[in-house]
């Protein structure tokens, strides 16, 4: 590890001044991602800036039915907290069901998103990573790719973002909050996070020196019932193969409306717009869901690689998506 | 050899008498030995997987703060033996795998080290490397003998004749990934070089055997064994990789040597594990089995191709188990290796019977399935009367006990043998069985004494507790074996101080050291009676085996697996483990022994794969975060049993190794219930839900 300096300015502002003002500087939230890169030489900061202590940790009620969580919210207390799990189940569900214990309470709201891909060759120096080292090359691809994207991916890059928090925000619609070098500015969730097409480097559109004060969840009553489903390669403790965010309102068996987010399929949480377009107005059947899950996923592409590559993702997020919605349905027929 | 006559402690399940310091935090490993002034080793590791280091510009490290020394080709001393090339650290700039050490940092803390180690920049002349393990490369290649020194290819009669003549047959291929032992503590070394005299070394070191890494490092360094001295009282898990020194305690003395007085402390980080520490080749086993429609097996063979490294001959004994598993009139077994540009494979928990045991029992149940038999009966129908191969009495043999009484506690008799047809809420649900063996192995040397203390009986030997309760169970043979309570009885352990004790590997401690320790209480009481004086002190010898005998222990692996219904996902609530392992010393450390190993067999059933990628040479996956290993939440009901055995003839105590039978057979008995919840034969590990969607609705 390279070493490096390490302050706590006194607030956010200060903060965002001093991390803007040093082209290496990064700013430390819970450190459970940055810590291991740091080790790892994946990062090789000059400067640390502690923030955790300068950002709100409260969830406040912003009129009926919606939230602003403080950057600073560790994320053991968002799943715990009443109004997220029965206003926004998938969000409490999500959180839950990654990392541990133990690390969920040390990361917090604003960090999270921003944490990086659980891709092998990014995490290891001796590889190429067009992420890591721009220019470098892809060991991904053709590499071992079960853990890797199936849509949206460039030649650059075939990550994955590892966040099941941020799969649950982007099908809530929530939006993120962001003090700059130039002052405040909010950015729709699911525009945080970008495809890598020939810049795998930027995961974000944050610039450098912004820093996540908050995310706002707006009222969204179809959240109510929602469900976060999360396949791995064990019980606990692993990233998702595929994750499916949902809600859904069904009248009179008619799918009024959908809500889907994926995860663990691409370099971004994966808004299913298409899929939701194809569920509204449809009969609340298996059927349906089927036929939304392949609108979404026609231009899904596996990523070939060792012992069979990613191709079963295609099948398996299908079959994910297909059988989360059909159990909301039935939760919601009751 | 007798029975000891009146047994008191052995038997009895008491608490690990290393229990509480470990718990408080006050048990001493390795890389915490308090030494003052210590300095810090820290590895560099090739980033190719063949060629020659043509440069390594070191100049940014050592004028770094802090650094001590850059150990590379041209600064580390001449080794006086390199005849193990795995040890050879430094001799040349040769690289015949990634990861390879090509460079060492010592400084005044392990962070400065790291950071130099990273600042030494490195060019290379690169060659074309070659990873990638094959059944069909035309270069494989027959070893003299496998793992530790077994026949290489046996044959008995005629296989392809009773091929085409047998009724029912099951020819299918099987293959066991590449494993990582993993151990919670990692290899780690404190080493100290007192030049004074002749000059000392000592090494604390994480290993399961202190002599044996004597009497290597001071091959190594040419030294008497008695300037070097090995301390190892406690070792948070080996599975076999800390069963011989790896490079790393090699490149400890080596730096205590190059800075001679002050010491070092080396401990590899996870990642370097995966390069450094050993591994399971992984295997390919082409399996063949001919039957009667009665289930009698008329054929039986099994061919390994599995992998070794050039640097290293390592050639697991995978086709053993099925030399004498069951009854058959004609039998091949053969192993064929691949030598590759990789780190040398070596021993990890159950090397040969853990995987040799996945193919040929997958394949059972395959029979069992085309007979219409149940898989239970199919193997008591073949339960051979004497050794096969040998032609050997078993010294005891109790797999049909182990299958009765785990199908009566499992309820194995209410079971549907048709695949696919249960099912509960979202899930599928099977049931599958494997059986398990593992030989009873004793060394060839090793030695305890018994002296009294005041009114203390205090045995010594330099044995190893791995987390296995060797510092609890040799007190309770040491206390029947003299006749006194257990209270009186102090052990000593962990020291090459103490007398030679060989390696805890191939689940012979007990048999070992144990029977050492019986021969030291016996010349102790012979020579002091009851009345024994302060200061009195007897020593023992371990004495041969009767080799009249075939010993082995047995037992049955029971699981139920379920495979949900929209996703494949693999889950394995329940596994029962039925062991037949002679007497039990302690039953407490024992369920802890089995269990353990149950859980590892799990955890090779389901999740553990060491991804090498052919491309780089190195595996991928090298982190905990990408190495699964079953943790609590895949693991629910998990139960070991035993059968009351009385064998006289494996050694004064009746005991059998526990510490490796457990791994053997539950990733068959994994496979087969999953076969049976979802119709789907997953023959190659490990068993993920890739393997099983494409069959679900």
């Amino acid at each position: 590890m390279k070493p490096f300096d390490y302050l706590s300015p006194t607030d956010a502002a200060a903060a965002v001044r001093t991390v803007a003002g040093d082209p290496t500087a990064v700013f430390l939230g819970g450190g459970t991602n940055l810590v291991d890169h740091l080790k790892l030489g994946v990062v090789e900061p000059d400067l640390v800036v502690g923030v955790t202590d300068l950002l709100s940790a409260d969830i406040e009620e912003l009129g009926a039915g919606a939230l602003r969580i403080g950057a600073g919210a560790k994320n053991s207390e968002l799943a715990a907290d009443p109004r997220v799990r029965e206003w926004f189940p998938m969000l409490s569900d999500a959180l839950l069901s990654g990392a541990s214990g133990q690390l969920r309470n040390m990361a917090t709201t604003g960090g999270n998103p921003l944490q990086r891909t659980r891709c092998v060759y990014f995490q290891d120096i001796t590889t190429p990573c067009n992420k890591r080292e721009p220019g470098s090359g892809c060991s991904a691809v053709g590499g071992w790719t079960r853990n890797h994207a199936i849509l949206g991916a460039s030649e650059h890059c075939i990550a994955v973002h590892p966040s099941d928090m941020s799969v649950a925000l982007a099908a809530l619609d929530a939006v993120v909050r962001v003090l700059g070098p130039d002052g405040e500015r909010t950015i729709p969730f699911a525009d945080l996070h970008r495809l890598p097409a020939d810049s795998p480097e930027r995961d974000t559109v944050l610039e450098h020196g912004e820093l996540i004060t908050a995310i706002d969840l707006p009222a969204r009553p179809i959240a109510r019932r929602s469900a976060y489903r999360k396949v791995r390669d064990r019980a606990s403790y692993a990233f998702a193969l595929v994750s499916v965010a949902a809600a859904l309102e069904v009248e009179d068996g008619v799918i009024v409306d959908a809500r889907i987010a994926f995860g663990g399929v691409a370099h971004a949480p994966w808004r299913a717009h298409r899929a939701e377009e194809a569920l509204r107005g449809s009969p609340a059947s298996v059927r349906s869901y089927r036929a939304a899950a392949d609108v979404e996923l026609a231009d899904a592409r596996p990523a070939e690689g060792l012992d069979g590559g990613n191709a079963f993702k295609i099948p398996l997020l299908r079959r994910t998506l297909t059988a989360t919605l059909r159990d909301l349905a039935r939760e919601d027929a009751r | 050899m007798t029975f000891l006559n009146e047994l008191d402690a052995i038997g009895r399940g008491l608490p690990r008498r290393d229990g509480p310091a470990k718990v408080l935090g006050t048990a001493v490993y390795a890389y915490e030995t308090p030494l003052e002034n210590a300095a810090y080793v820290c590895p560099v590791q090739a980033t190719i997987a063949r060629g020659t280091v043509s440069q390594l510009d070191t100049t940014a490290a050592e004028a770094l703060d802090g650094v001590v020394a850059v150990l590379t080709p041209a600064t580390a001393e001449r080794l006086a033996s390199t005849e193990d090339r795995e040890l050879a650290t430094l001799q040349d700039r040769k690289i015949a795998f990634r990861g390879q050490v090509i460079a060492a940092v010592v400084a005044d803390s392990s962070e400065v080290a790291r950071h130099a180690a990273a600042l030494i920049r490195v060019t290379y002349a690169q060659a074309a490397h070659d990873c990638e393990l094959r059944a069909d490369r035309d270069d494989l290649y027959a070893p003299e003998r496998v793992n530790p020194d077994f026949p290489t290819d046996t044959t008995e009669g005629d296989v392809d004749a009773a091929m085409a003549a047998a009724e029912v047959t099951v020819e299918q291929t099987y293959s066991t990934a590449m494993y990582h032992n993993n151990p919670m503590e990692p290899h780690a070394t404190a080493a100290l070089w007192d030049p004074a005299g002749d000059g000392s070394l000592t090494l604390w070191d994480s290993t399961q055997g202190v002599h044996p890494t004597r009497a290597t490092l001071a091959a190594v360094f040419g030294l008497d064994e008695a300037q070097v001295r090995v301390v190892c009282p406690y070792v948070g898990g080996g599975f076999g990789s800390k069963g011989q020194p790896h490079v790393n305690v090699v490149l400890a003395a080596l730096a205590a040597r190059a800075v001679p007085g002050r010491p070092m402390r080396l401990a590899l980080t996870r990642q370097q594990m995966f390069a450094l520490a050993g591994y399971r080749t992984p295997t390919i086993q082409r399996c063949r089995l001919g039957a009667d429609h009665d289930g009698t097996l008329t054929a039986l063979e099994i061919n390994v191709v599995e992998q070794t490294s050039k640097v290293k001959e390592f050639a697991e004994q995978t086709g053993v188990p099925a030399r004498m598993m069951y009854a058959s009139p004609n039998r091949r077994t053969t192993h064929r290796l691949a030598a590759l540009d990789v780190p040398p494979p070596s021993w990890m928990r159950a090397p040969g019977e853990c995987p040799g045991m996945f193919g040929p029992e997958v394949a059972m149940d395959e029979l069992a399935e085309r007979l219409g038999m149940d898989p239970v009966e199919l193997r008591i129908r073949n339960e051979p009367d004497v050794e096969p191969g040998s032609g050997k009495p078993f010294s005891s043999r109790n797999l049909v006990g182990c299958l009765r009484e785990g199908s009566a506690r499992f309820g194995w008799s209410e079971r549907d043998p048709r695949p696919g047809v249960r099912r509960r809420g979202a899930w599928l649900v099977g049931t599958g069985v494997a059986a398990s063996t593992y030989p009873v192995s004793r060394m060839p040397d090793s030695t305890a004494t018994i002296r009294r203390e005041g009114d203390r009986y205090v045995t010594e030997i330099g044995a190893a507790d791995l987390g296995t309760g060797t510092w609890t169970t040799l007190a309770q043979i040491a206390a029947d074996a003299l006749g006194v309570p257990v209270s009186r009885v102090d052990v000593r352990i962990g020291d090459t101080d103490y007398p030679m004790a060989s390696v805890a590997g191939g689940s012979s401690g007990m048999t070992t050291w144990g029977s050492a320790v019986v021969e030291a209480a016996r010349a102790f009481r012979s020579r002091y009676r009851t009345e024994p004086p302060d200061g009195a002190e007897a020593s023992g010898v371990v004495q041969p085996p009767d080799d009249r005998y075939a010993m082995h222990a047995f037992g049955a692996q029971f699981a139920e697996a379920h495979v949900h219904t929209d996703t494949g996902e693999v889950r394995v609530p329940r596994l029962l483990g039925v062991f037949a392992a002679g007497r039990i010393i302690n039953p407490r450390t024992a369920r802890s022994q089995f269990i353990g190993g149950m859980t590892m067999g799990l955890s090779m059933a389901l999740h553990e794969i060491s991804v090498l990628d052919p491309r780089t040479g190195h595996v991928v996956n090298h982190d905990f975060a990408d190495y699964h290993i079953t943790a609590n939440a895949d693991v629910d009901e998990i139960e070991a049993q035993w059968l009351p055995e009385h064998d006289p003839h494996v050694n004064a105590m009746g005991s059998k190794g526990i510490g490796e039978i457990g791994i053997v057979g539950t990733a068959a008995a994994v496979s087969n219930a999953v076969w049976h919840a979802c119709g789907v034969r997953v023959r190659d590990l490990p068993i993920t839900l890739d393997k099983v969607l494409h069959a679900l609705e």
